[in-house]
């Protein structure tokens, strides 16, 4: 079972129609999305608009793979679960966003091996491929990085030493 | 060295916001947090500490950003925290701004998704909190450090 989801505030058809035409070419592929606020009507996967938050986790934890808008949620949720995870990014240009900050978002994660990227919906379906063949890449640990906690722990504890850049 | 128990109101938005603060929460360990998110559906994650919920507005929809404002007002009253912490967007821009009235510590780190450059509530909150931080090293600069990432 693939888990697809496109987050809570924006439709996302470009994505979801590419997907739901790929899944109408595959013999045994079954596919749960999460479509938000869209207008496009899914043929070949099960749809509904939103989920709940428990419901989404226990749909991620009991998926075989995640495809996914990249929101920062959803990548850092995946990458915790250790779920083989596909992005494609919201294009501000195409007014599916504010801004490209998904773009950056996939490009830096792309560099990282840590998740595959379709960088429009031409490629989703060659990357939904290699997806299947996937194993489960290692969980990251679900707390920020020691400097960041520490950095935080201090000014909360109010011995800051290092004050910031002037 | 021991430190004293505070009172911390860590505030964010929804999705990715919501992510990112849930894994601060080592940093937030041995103090008395209480959390105000957009989502009430969050509330089992962090259970059993306090949890409120405010509507998530944009910054252009002036009606719902002054009832999402009073309410982040009264729980900034009601919770009266040392501390504000927030991940973003607007409503935790809110609470910095209404920290300051109880005299708390603020602190704003914005979200790793802004690669490029801060977030707009989080360019409004850097001149504003005491502890403003960005994920990405080369947006470092003036009031705005960088300490790590939330990864």
């Amino acid at each position: 079972m693939i888990f697809a989801t496109v987050g809570t505030q924006l439709p996302f058809d470009r994505m979801i129609a590419a997907l739901d035409e790929w899944a109408g070419a595959q013999l045994d592929r079954r596919v749960f999305a999460q479509v938000g606020p869209g207008r496009y009507v899914p043929r070949h996967i099960e749809h509904r608009r939103f989920v709940a938050p428990a419901e989404c986790r226990a749909r991620m934890a009991a998926a075989d793979a995640i495809v996914a808008h990249a929101g920062m949620g959803t990548i850092l949720s995946a990458l915790e679960m250790g779920k083989p995870l596909l992005v494609i990014p919201r294009r501000a240009s195409l007014g599916e966003h504010r801004n490209e900050h998904q773009l950056a978002t996939a490009r830096r994660f792309a560099d990282t091996g840590q998740l595959l990227v379709a960088f429009d919906e031409h490629e989703l379906a060659e990357q939904l491929d290699e997806l299947q063949r996937r194993g489960r890449p290692e969980r990251i640990s679900p707390f920020a990085s020691d400097q960041l906690i520490t950095a935080l722990r201090q000014f909360i504890d109010g011995d800051d030493g290092t004050p910031l850049a002037a | 060295m021991a430190h004293r128990r505070q009172r911390i109101l860590a505030v964010s938005s929804g999705g990715g916001h919501w992510v990112q603060l849930s894994r601060l929460r080592p940093a937030f360990e041995g103090h008395d947090v209480a959390y105000l998110t957009t989502e009430s559906g969050y509330r089992d994650d962090v259970a059993p500490a306090r949890f409120y919920t405010v509507r998530d507005a944009s910054r252009w929809n002036k009606l719902a950003l002054a009832a999402s404002a009073s309410k982040v007002l009264w729980v900034v009253l009601r919770e009266r925290p040392a501390i504000v912490v927030s991940t973003g967007a607007a409503p935790g821009y809110l609470a910095l701004r209404f920290a300051k009235l109880v005299g708390a510590q603020t602190a704003w780190i914005d979200s790793v998704a802004n690669v490029e450059e801060l977030s707009l509530s989080g360019q409004m909150a850097s001149a504003k909190a005491d502890l403003c931080l960005t994920q990405w090293p080369h947006l470092e600069g003036g009031r705005v450090g960088y300490r790590g990432t939330v990864l």
